[in-house]
């Protein structure tokens, strides 16, 4: 299976995204000149925001930091929508239909605790810093170099990733609307060059609301119509637990149960162990990603004050819980309902199998024994089989990460289907956005004034932000143009995030919680930590046996990789800050006041009423996030 | 957001409202003349209930967070 690993799924990207290089023969939806007209109206809504706001973005703060003014509704709202990009959302919908509700995991434990630490523990160490940047706190404690290495990584992480997901999102439109790859592509980017360009961050974060607001509202009729044909919860359970196993070829009971089945790596759909889950998941990746990535950090640094910083992630992980109903709960059904022409049951497979079966313009089958045998490793029935052989309209296959357009195709008619299609293109650019934004503070403050230019004038640096903000979306197209033209770079730009976020973490994490880190110990920890983990990446990718190794067992699948090896490295990094640090002489603790827990006077927050007290409305979420993975245990 | 003039709410009751009207329009059309688009569950006449929220909503946003209305 093709696999996508984009640097904003939170916790680690370990879903199979839309993929992209299956081109189907024809689009899954026609839109009418009703949904047409609701996409333009989008495109034109969100050029006007970047207008609007130009006139109020005049000073660096402002274009960078957003004036720091956001409330914790905003700031919390565009924290949850930077990371739900459409690919997202696509392919955790076709993980739901290929390994069921143990993709959920990737939303709650791999998200929950993270975000609830990011507000109420780390986030006075950021805010009351006032640093602008996630590299620009390494500068405060590290010094220039961890800096340095902190900026580079990111810089080129953002900008490769964000043209990877342009690649992939048109592609996605190709494959859905049948556009063409270089009109999405280009249309998506100038449109976010524009706005973020005119109003930078302020832009960025008001366009996220307005694109979370249409994900819910594009994407949720789906569930609660597919519930309403399945019958129900009820139903769809029973359904699911009858038919299934000959699709699946899994124990359909396992499709409900988040953990009672990871004891074993063999035991459950994904190859995952629970431990891979809580650590590498839960811990790790989940934490490197929500606590250390600029993309998402930024949002909440935007926030008016701190009592609002440390609230808007808490109000995040309200709606992050709430995602798997859009997103879980559509791949579900899809497993159900989806029909082909003639009534049967339509079987998603895997990109590899799309791919192998492609039709040519006759509607047959191009590769007729490759076609055979990829089938063959699938659990597609033999009329199935057959059918696709034989050529014709409804022969094509589709893939799982095609669940969710299919099931919008399949109850949303004109104008709903252009909401729906709007909340997918809505999400890639609140994505994109949030990378190029991202990239042009990291460039403008940790790159360029550093490096370059120390003495520049304010509106010199707000210039720069905004050419960072044209070249970086130039490079993205450039990245996007040489992904298309060279699949096999995919990988590795999709591995940079993961190889990078666990060092990270815990250069940041003892930076923050001990006094004793040290210059040196947090410069060498990211750097050779970053070497170790792409080292662990290149030996599998290189002998694919070291799976074995590196996951710790012989049945572990490619899932449970990227979760061990952001566990490894993570270790390797905490074992040589520890280690380098007690060989090099510590700061003074005078000079770590504001970066350092225990030697920080945090501000005295005004009382409150309890309902707009943080910590009530974390307990709140704990209680809810323990009640869902009890009741789904 | 504080301080910038339009709040981010009123430009969502907006676009909120215009897709509500277009929906909800479109669904009431079909409702008289037969259903134009073979999707499940028409029956439902789900633009017509999905339609009318998203305006009813648009509606509230757009009042509540209009310009020049003093707001906390």
């Amino acid at each position: 299976m093709f696999e996508l690993v984009p640097a904003s799924i939170a916790a680690g990207s370990l879903a199979p995204i839309p993929a992209l290089l299956a081109f189907s023969a024809a689009p899954l939806a026609h839109l009418r000149l009703l949904d047409i007209a609701v996409i333009a109206i989008y495109f034109g809504m969100v050029v006007w925001i970047g207008f609007y706001l130009k006139g109020k973005t005049n000073t660096s703060e402002e274009f960078f930091m957003a004036g720091r003014e956001m409330t914790a509704w905003i700031a919390g709202l565009s924290f949850v929508s930077a990371n739900m990009g459409s690919l997202e959302l696509m392919g955790w919908a076709g993980s739901a239909y290929q390994y069921g509700i143990l993709a959920t995991h990737w939303y709650w434990v791999g998200a929950i605790p993270a975000m609830l630490f990011l507000g109420l523990v780390m986030m006075p160490f950021y805010y009351v810093c006032k640093t602008h940047s996630v590299p620009g706190y390494l500068d405060l404690r590290y010094g220039g170099q961890a800096r340095s290495v902190a900026a580079f990584s990111f810089a080129i992480e953002m900008i490769l990733m964000s043209g990877v997901n342009m690649f992939a999102m048109a592609v996605v439109m190709k494959v859905v609307l049948g556009w063409d790859i270089s009109f999405s592509i280009f249309v998506s980017s100038i449109a976010v060059a524009l706005y973020v360009g005119l109003g930078g961050l302020r832009s960025a974060i008001f366009n996220e609301v307005l694109q979370f607001i249409l994900i819910w509202g594009g994407a949720l009729l789906v569930p609660i119509l597919g519930l309403v044909q399945a019958g129900g919860v009820a139903g769809l359970k029973r359904q699911i637990m009858t038919n299934m196993q000959s699709v699946t070829g899994v124990s359909s009971d396992s499709y409900f149960h988040l953990w009672r089945d990871t004891s074993h790596f063999a035991a459950n759909p994904m190859g995952v162990h629970w431990t891979g889950i809580v650590f590498g998941l839960g811990f790790v990746i989940s934490f490197g990603y929500w606590t250390t990535d600029f993309l998402v950090v930024q949002r909440v640094l935007a926030a008016h004050n701190l009592r609002a910083a440390r609230m808007a992630p808490i109000i995040g992980s309200f709606f992050k819980m709430a995602v798997p109903f859009i997103v879980i709960l559509p791949g579900l059904l899809g497993l159900v309902l989806l029909q082909n022409g003639d009534g049967s049951r339509r079987q998603l497979v895997g990109e590899d199998v799309v791919a192998a079966c492609s039709l040519n313009s006759s509607s047959q089958v191009s590769d007729q024994a490759g076609c055979t045998a990829a089938m063959a490793k699938t659990n597609l029935s033999t009329a199935s089989q057959q059918k696709v052989m034989a050529g014709g309209d409804d022969a094509e296959l589709h893939s799982y990460n095609q669940a969710l357009p299919l099931m919008m195709v399949r109850y949303l008619g004109p104008g709903l289907l252009g909401l729906g299609i709007t909340a997918l293109i809505a999400g890639f650019m609140s994505g994109m956005a949030g990378n190029v934004s991202a990239f042009s503070t990291v460039w403008t403050y940790d790159i360029y004034k550093p490096l370059i230019n120390k003495k520049g004038s304010d509106s010199h640096y707000v210039m720069v932000g905004r050419m960072a903000i044209v070249v970086g979306v130039a490079v993205s197209i450039g990245a996007a143009y040489l992904v298309m033209h060279a699949h096999g770079i995919m990988d590795y730009v999709q591995a940079l995030f993961s190889i990078f976020i666990a060092p990270l973490l815990a250069v940041i994490l003892f930076g923050m919680f001990w006094k004793r880190a040290t210059r040196l110990a947090g410069f060498l920890g990211l750097l050779l930590g970053i070497v170790f983990s792409a080292g662990l990446f290149m030996w599998v990718k290189l002998t694919p046996s070291a799976l074995a190794a590196v996951a710790l067992s012989p049945d572990a699948k490619p899932m449970a990789e990227n979760v061990f090896r952001a566990l490894w490295a993570f270790l390797f990094a905490s074992i040589l800050v520890v280690v380098i640090s007690l060989l090099t002489k510590p700061r003074p603790v005078a000079e770590l006041e504001g970066l350092v827990y225990g030697a920080t006077k945090l501000p005295k927050e005004e009382p409150v009423p309890f309902y707009k007290n943080e910590y009530i409305w974390a307990v709140l979420v704990v209680i809810i996030f323990a009640a869902l993975n009890i009741l789904f245990w | 957001m504080h301080g910038s003039g339009i709040p981010i709410w009123f430009f969502i009751g907006v676009l909120l409202l215009v897709y509500g009207v277009l929906i909800l329009g479109y669904g009431v059309f079909e409702a008289v003349v037969g259903p134009l688009a073979p999707v499940e569950l028409n029956y439902l006449h789900t633009p017509i209930w999905w339609g009318g929220t998203l305006a009813a909503i648009g509606v509230l946003y757009v009042v509540k967070f209009r310009p020049g209305r003093a707001s906390k």
